[in-house]
């Protein structure tokens, strides 16, 4: 299983940082066309990203691109240069509704036809930031094929609203939640926002638990040193990984006898359990735990 | 009618593992290389620019790159877009 732990937002006009991408660790890099580059600098930094998608030896890193709004000048541009280099997907920012998708979609069909890619190639991360965005969520992540995970702007959703984002997190429990069962209906990944204050690691790491325990498959970050507290918060508990290894095992071997029904310490367990046990023990893989399978 | 003008234009930085290239129309291509790296890869630096400006469509230019150290596809980038940012409109 390819880890989607963790999105590292880099600067799309910092060719230091992004040559260093792999070194971080994030199971996912985002150079970033949008917010972190100034207004005077939005061509450099979409010429620097083509050139490094072009002509960088990522090794099996997934690069996504962030991209400037429909919004903005830039979003033509940026798609155009962007999406003939395939990345591993494009992140739209600021989807209020499923016009948005399908705008991005059709806009990207057309430019990977000039080009004789064969079309719906490039998945689109589409990024949930406003008041509508949430509460169009479902209807956005099923919009198009294209879409392949949602994403929460915290940032710009609190701001949106008029309040404050705190410490606790509790302001955007509905959003986060929202966010979740929309993805999981849609059969898509879910990640969370970004946590601002890099001095407080802690902080980032009980967030990043709390929303690993709501359902997000994904934390982005904008720091290196956050991409090990946002692995260690997705970490799985050891005794439940024994407890998946059980359930699978337990599993294969009704299989094995015809039986339809599988037990595991006296209860019984079904599809579902046996499914999410799976889960767990691929996701068990990726940090090398006693018994996971690396894949 | 728009009519289109050459002008001085920059791109890059002096970061580290980045370049500054500054584009200036002339009568003709001349190349002002600096930076640590000058004597290890002025030749190839030379044919890059000179590879990107026939590929774009500028002749007469002269080109600075202050090198901190790029990769050869960022002075490439940086040079198309100090070249994009070189024309103008009057």
């Amino acid at each position: 299983m390819r880890g989607m732990r963790s999105m590292l937002y880099i600067p799309g006009n910092a060719p230091g940082m992004i040559q260093n991408a792999a070194v971080f660790g994030a199971d996912m890099v985002m150079i970033d066309l949008e917010d972190a580059v100034a207004l005077s600098e939005k061509d450099a930094a979409r010429d620097i990203t083509a050139g490094f998608l072009r002509h960088y030896d990522f090794g099996d890193l997934p690069v996504v691109v962030r991209i400037n709004g429909a919004d903005t000048p830039f979003f033509e541009e940026d798609l155009e240069a962007i999406v003939p280099l395939k990345p591993f997907a494009i992140r739209l920012p600021k989807c209020q509704d499923p016009s948005d998708v399908l705008l991005a979609d059709s806009r990207m069909t057309e430019i990977e036809k000039r080009h004789g890619m064969s079309g719906g190639l490039v998945p689109i991360h589409a990024m949930l930031e406003s008041a509508r965005g949430i509460e169009n969520a479902y209807a956005i992540a099923t919009a198009s094929s294209r879409v392949t995970a949602l994403t929460l702007g915290g940032q710009d959703l609190t701001a949106d609203m008029g309040i404050q984002k705190t410490r606790d997190g509790w302001e955007l429990f509905y959003a986060r939640s929202r966010v979740v069962m929309a993805a999981k209906a849609a059969g898509i990944a879910a990640f969370d926002t970004v946590w601002t204050d890099f001095n407080d690691p802690e902080g980032l790491f009980r967030e990043a638990r709390q929303i690993v325990e709501l359902g997000f498959t994904g934390k982005a970050a904008i720091h290196p040193s956050q991409v090990e507290v946002i692995h260690r918060a997705f970490r799985p508990d050891a005794k439940e990984v024994r407890k998946a290894e059980r359930i699978v095992a337990a599993a294969a071997e009704a299989e094995r006898q015809g039986r339809g029904v599988v037990a595991v310490d006296g209860k019984m367990v079904d599809a579902p359990i046996i499914v999410r046990a799976r889960h767990l023990i691929s996701l068990a893989g990726l940090y090398g735990m006693e018994g996971g399978e690396a894949q | 009618m728009v009519e289109l003008v050459l002008r001085m234009a920059q791109a890059g930085t002096l970061e580290s593992a980045d370049c500054l290239v500054t584009v200036v129309p002339a009568e003709e291509f001349r190349l002002d290389y600096r930076g640590v790296n000058r004597k290890l890869f002025g030749e190839r630096t030379r044919k890059l620019v000179m590879e990107t400006l026939e590929r774009t469509g500028f002749s007469g230019m002269q080109v600075t790159i202050q090198d901190q150290g790029a990769l050869e596809l960022v002075i490439r980038a940086r040079l198309e877009t100090a070249l994009r940012r070189a024309v103008g409109e009057v």
